[in-house]
């Protein structure tokens, strides 16, 4: 225990070159999943901010499924009455630990800061609770992307397709071609991604509203939505056999290599890119899922703060105030692949895609179509969100039709919310 | 470590010819038949092995491009390096390194606690019967199939209650308790062939009860110690839910670490260094089987009847 | 087995003082736990723990849910399968371990490797092996054998048997040393005399030796029994429960409910019923192992 103190303030040290002793007048304890890679060392420049305004940074990391392990542990932390200074979560995640009560408030540095003028009104929706900023936004992510291999699309004559039904004629076209059309792993939460994209692309955002984040039932046992399963199973037709199973990034690897024309993913999908000396926007090309332009699905990550005693708070404040600094938000949008959760980061840094994805967020706001992403963790309530899962999942993988479909999905999601 | 030293050894075997023979030399088909069959299981067994190993030696690339069940074809030591002391754990970038010392704070005491009150248990509930000891030892025994997720928030309160959530000891705490089940079965189950004769025979020297257990029941219990302390070690040592849910940022253990190198959620995976992290994480259990299994020689009971 | 006998108090309480801090931690941390999930199941408890008081409802949801039915059977299919194999397999290997092999300690260590490892890796480099496109179907099919076909991972109905063969690659080693230290704790001097008495060696392990080890059997189906209904790591890392739901088992479907789903009070029932369908088959075991021994 002492090996791992001593050698974690050696870091801090080395690091940050800040200061030379250990007595930090104050210190956060923060649980998050960013535990490996670039997403961790992009952390760090939180971390060494912090330490320039001589609060200490106490690492809590637990990964797993997506921040599943991370909120098993947050229970139990709260259960010890040992909650940490704050914690990662989603969106849907912020608003029901705000309903326990167990959240702190962080509106007076919202309002010095401003926070309310530039965040967008979407996110904000999470954030705010009963009046109150419970939660610091760290960026915004785009799940309905569709990523194109430009070379592939070139050989075959191909445009980026931009409704489902140009999908499937470009799909049709690879498949000849002996090209898988669809990169895709079999898990649910890649099923309900692109799951999201096509009730999106073929019922539109207000249909979106109503039957994923309202789940509302007429909605959900709709025409549309049977379409919507129509175009599921079309698509089951476009993977490869061996998807079951598959991770995102062996996916997003078949797309890289060739093996593939396209796959549906968030942007956190630019990290692989790169990393294959590709650049994002030319090599492979991003385009709003079929159907989806205009719209903007979105995830945002929060460090929720929990109520923590009085001596405590003032470094919680200086934490949600360095989360919601310029310079982190950028700096840290930029490793990640996301965009920042303030609309007045300057795009230049940013990729091509990225300069889109902080256009078309503009656009969407103003269409009212800027919508929380139901695979994500933003369109309902994990309850649901996992009745949906089952489903979508259950369908994808097996050849029920969609009328049953459509039944089944009624049925899990009003059990869900009983 | 064969068995040979002790000649009391018993020679029950398919191919061994009559007790006191010249057993090495001879050669003879059953017992090549039988290295075979062992050597084919050993196959089985090794096979992940060599798909962890041989893509921790590679570059990341050659596995992503698909050779992930070939040979490297480009040897290197970086994954390895990366996950001892370089890879980011959290928002440091420590490596796995650090971890280690968490995790035998917390297995060294929780394994010797419990394989202690288990061999303890184990003597009461063989050698000092008493009425209603039967039921008693079912009821221990039912406690090996509680569901852990349920225990999880509620141990949360309990140990926020003796005000040792998230620390070491909280955690030598939670696993002796769901240890001491499995070593009281092994030791009953072990002590039950043990002759009470032996036990009674000290008794009426004059031996009381803890020099029973101490001069004759522990230096018979090699094997089964070795079983328990194996099961023992392996389940602390690779416990996630309690490591994660238990611990705090300073007493976070090798699981939780090796979780977290592993399963970032939307970042690049390096699989060569999960692969390398993974087997070193595991060096310690290993290194636990083999000089454990130096206790596991037969014979030792045999020579203390006679004797 | 006799009672040592003794008049002497300290005797008589001393043995049950030993026993005591068991049989306590058991009272509070077990029971105690078991009856507040029990509690919990009957409340409507989401996030966490509440007390409003909803009766059976949770496990009318329960029944309704058609994951929880595939859990059960798969929790059947591979309980089954993986008990049978690995006490076969361990018992297997035990006795022709324990022929004076040359070289037993290798051999010994390379059989229990596995379970050193984590299933949070290993998990991995099984999915990769099985997986048709990159694994044993790939390499055998590269040998020129084109005709071979192994994809029961991608395969809704065989994918559970996969899981069986990850599961026992992982555990049948350990087994094998539980019977091993089975073995080596039987009285010698009763071997050699029935050996001396010209007793055959199959014989000699099916009515002497086999009999013996009635304990170590005993050791072994509780432990692997407790690894089939507690198998979590390696569902998730393998399979997570896919295709579809198609290997969902019941220590997934509870970790997800009560804590992924935020359904808590659902996922105390599903723990309510796993711990009956327990007791169920261990009692029975137990009683009948335990009794005929006074």
């Amino acid at each position: 225990m002492a090996f791992t103190k001593t050698s974690k303030l050696l870091a801090t040290v080395a690091f940050t070159s800040a200061i030379g002793s250990a007595a930090m007048a104050q210190e956060v304890e923060v649980l998050h999943w960013w535990t490996a890679g670039g997403e961790a060392a992009a952390l760090n420049v939180l971390k060494e901010d912090l330490a320039s305004k001589n609060v200490g940074w106490q690492d809590m990391p637990v990964a797993g499924g997506g921040g599943e392990a991370a909120s098993t542990t947050l229970k139990a932390r709260v259960a010890a009455g040992n909650p940490p200074t704050a914690a990662q979560m989603l969106g849907m995640q912020l608003r029901e630990w705000a309903n326990e009560g167990a959240l702190g408030d962080l509106s007076s540095v919202a309002e010095e800061n401003n926070w309310a003028e530039v965040v967008p009104a979407a996110v904000q929706e999470f954030a705010v609770n009963d009046g109150k900023w419970v939660g610091a936004p760290v960026n915004i992510h785009r799940p309905n992307w569709l990523w194109i291999n430009a070379e592939i699309f070139d050989a075959q004559g191909l445009t980026p397709p931009t409704t489902w039904e140009e999908f499937n004629a470009a799909a049709d076209k690879l498949q000849e071609a002996g090209i898988t059309p669809l990169a895709h792993g079999g898990q649910p939460w890649q099923d309900a991604t692109v799951f999201d994209d096509v009730v999106l692309g073929i019922g539109g955002p207000d249909f979106y509203r109503k039957a994923i984040i309202e789940a509302d039932m007429d909605a959900l046992g709709s025409d549309t939505m049977v379409q919507v399963f129509d175009q599921m199973r079309k698509l089951s037709g476009y993977v490869d056999e061996n998807f079951s199973g598959r991770d995102w990034n062996l996916a997003t690897a078949m797309l890289l290599n060739g093996e593939a024309g396209m796959q549906l993913m968030g942007d956190w999908a630019k990290g692989e890119i790169i990393r294959a000396d590709m650049v994002p926007g030319e090599d492979i090309l991003c385009v709003a899922a079929p159907g989806t332009e205009g719209s903007y699905l979105f995830n945002t990550d929060f460090f929720g703060a929990f109520d923590v005693s009085e001596e405590s708070k003032p470094a919680q404040m200086e934490l949600a105030a360095s989360i919601m600094s310029k310079e982190f938000q950028e700096a840290f949008n930029l490793v990640k692949g996301s965009i920042p959760a303030r609309t007045d980061v300057a795009p230049d840094n940013f990729d091509a895609c990225g300069q889109k994805a902080m256009e078309d967020i503009v656009e969407a706001a103003d269409n009212n179509a800027l919508l929380g992403s139901m695979a994500h963790g933003h369109g309902q309530t994990s309850s649901v969100q996992r009745a949906m899962f089952d489903v979508v999942t259950e369908h994808f993988n097996s050849d029920m039709s969609s009328q049953d479909a459509v039944e089944e999905l009624q049925i899990a999601v009003e059990s869900a919310m009983l | 470590m064969a068995t040979a030293p002790t000649s009391e050894a018993v020679t029950a075997g398919t191919g061994t010819p009559p007790p006191g023979g010249k057993t090495r030399a001879s050669v003879n088909i059953p017992r090549i038949v039988l290295y075979v069959i062992l050597g084919l299981f050993c196959i089985y067994y090794l096979l992940p092995l060599y798909v962890m190993l041989s893509n921790s030696l590679k570059p990341l690339n050659e596995i992503t491009s698909g050779g992930m069940m070939a040979l490297p074809s480009d040897w290197t030591l970086a994954a390895w390096r990366s996950a001892w002391s370089e890879a980011q754990v959290g928002v440091a970038a420590t490596g796995l390194k650090p971890y280690f010392a968490n995790s035998f704070f917390m297995v060294i005491p929780a394994v010797a606690i419990a394989t202690l009150l288990g061999a303890l248990n184990g003597y009461v509930l063989t050698k000092w019967r008493f009425r209603g000891d039967t039921i008693l030892f079912g009821l221990i025994l039912f406690g090996c199939f509680i569901p852990f997720q349920i225990v999880l928030i509620p141990m949360a309160r309990a140990l926020g209650f003796l005000n040792i959530s998230g620390t070491v000891s909280g955690l030598i705490f939670v696993h002796v308790i769901y240890g001491v089940s499995f070593s009281t079965l092994y030791f009953r189950n072990y002590y039950a062939a043990f002759p009470t004769e032996l036990v009674r025979a000290a008794q009426i020297d004059g031996a009381g009860f803890f020099t029973i257990f101490y001069r004759i029941l522990l230096p018979n219990s090699g094997p089964i110690a070795v079983v328990c302390v194996i099961w023992l070690f392996t389940n602390i040592w690779n416990d996630f839910l309690f490591g994660a849910s238990f611990s705090d940022f300073d007493s976070q253990p090798m699981t939780v670490a090796l979780n977290n190198l592993v399963q970032s959620s939307t970042g690049v995976k390096e699989y060569n260094v999960h692969f390398a992290g993974a087997i070193m994480a595991a060096l310690p259990t290993l290194f636990v089987y083999i000089v454990a299994g130096r206790f596991f020689v037969r014979g030792l009971m045999t020579g203390s009847v006679k004797g | 087995m006799a009672q040592p006998m003794t008049g002497r108090s300290l005797r008589d309480w001393l043995p049950k003082l030993v026993l005591s801090p068991t049989v306590a931690m058991m009272a509070i941390f077990v029971y105690g736990f078991i009856f507040f999930t029990t509690y919990l199941s009957f409340t409507d408890s989401r996030m966490l723990p509440s007390y409003e008081w909803v009766g059976f409802d949770n496990y009318a949801t329960l029944f309704k849910l058609r994951t929880w039915d595939i859990a059960v059977n798969n929790l059947l299919i591979f309980g089954g399968l993986y008990i049978g194999i690995c006490c076969l397999l361990g018992l297997t290997l035990a006795i022709l371990l324990d022929q004076k092999i040359r070289a037993e300690g290798f051999i010994r260590t390379i059989y229990l490797y596995p379970m050193a490892l984590s299933f949070i890796v290993t998990g991995v480099a099984w999915k990769w092996f099985l997986d048709p496109g990159i694994g044993l179907e790939a390499v055998v099919q590269g040998w020129g054998w084109e005709s071979f076909e192994f994809d029961w991972i991608k395969d809704r109905d065989m994918a559970i048997y996969t899981v069986v063969i990850a599961a026992v690659w992982q555990t049948s080693g350990f087994v094998m040393a539980t019977f091993l230290a089975g073995l080596r704790g039987i009285d010698g001097e009763m071997l050699k005399a029935a050996e001396v008495d010209g007793a055959s060696t199959f014989a000699l392990y099916r009515r002497i030796v086999i009999p013996q080890l009635r304990p170590a059997f005993l050791s072994a189906f509780v432990v692997l029994a407790h690894m089939a209904i507690k198998s979590y790591d390696l569902v998730v890392a393998l399979t997570n429960g896919g295709p579809g739901t198609a290997t969902e088992v019941p220590a997934t479907f509870m970790y997800s409910y009560t804590f992924t789903r935020n359904q808590m009070g659902v996922g105390a029932a599903s723990a309510e019923i796993m711990l009956l369908t327990i007791a169920a088959v261990i009692i029975p075991y137990l009683w009948s192992e335990l009794r005929e021994k006074k």
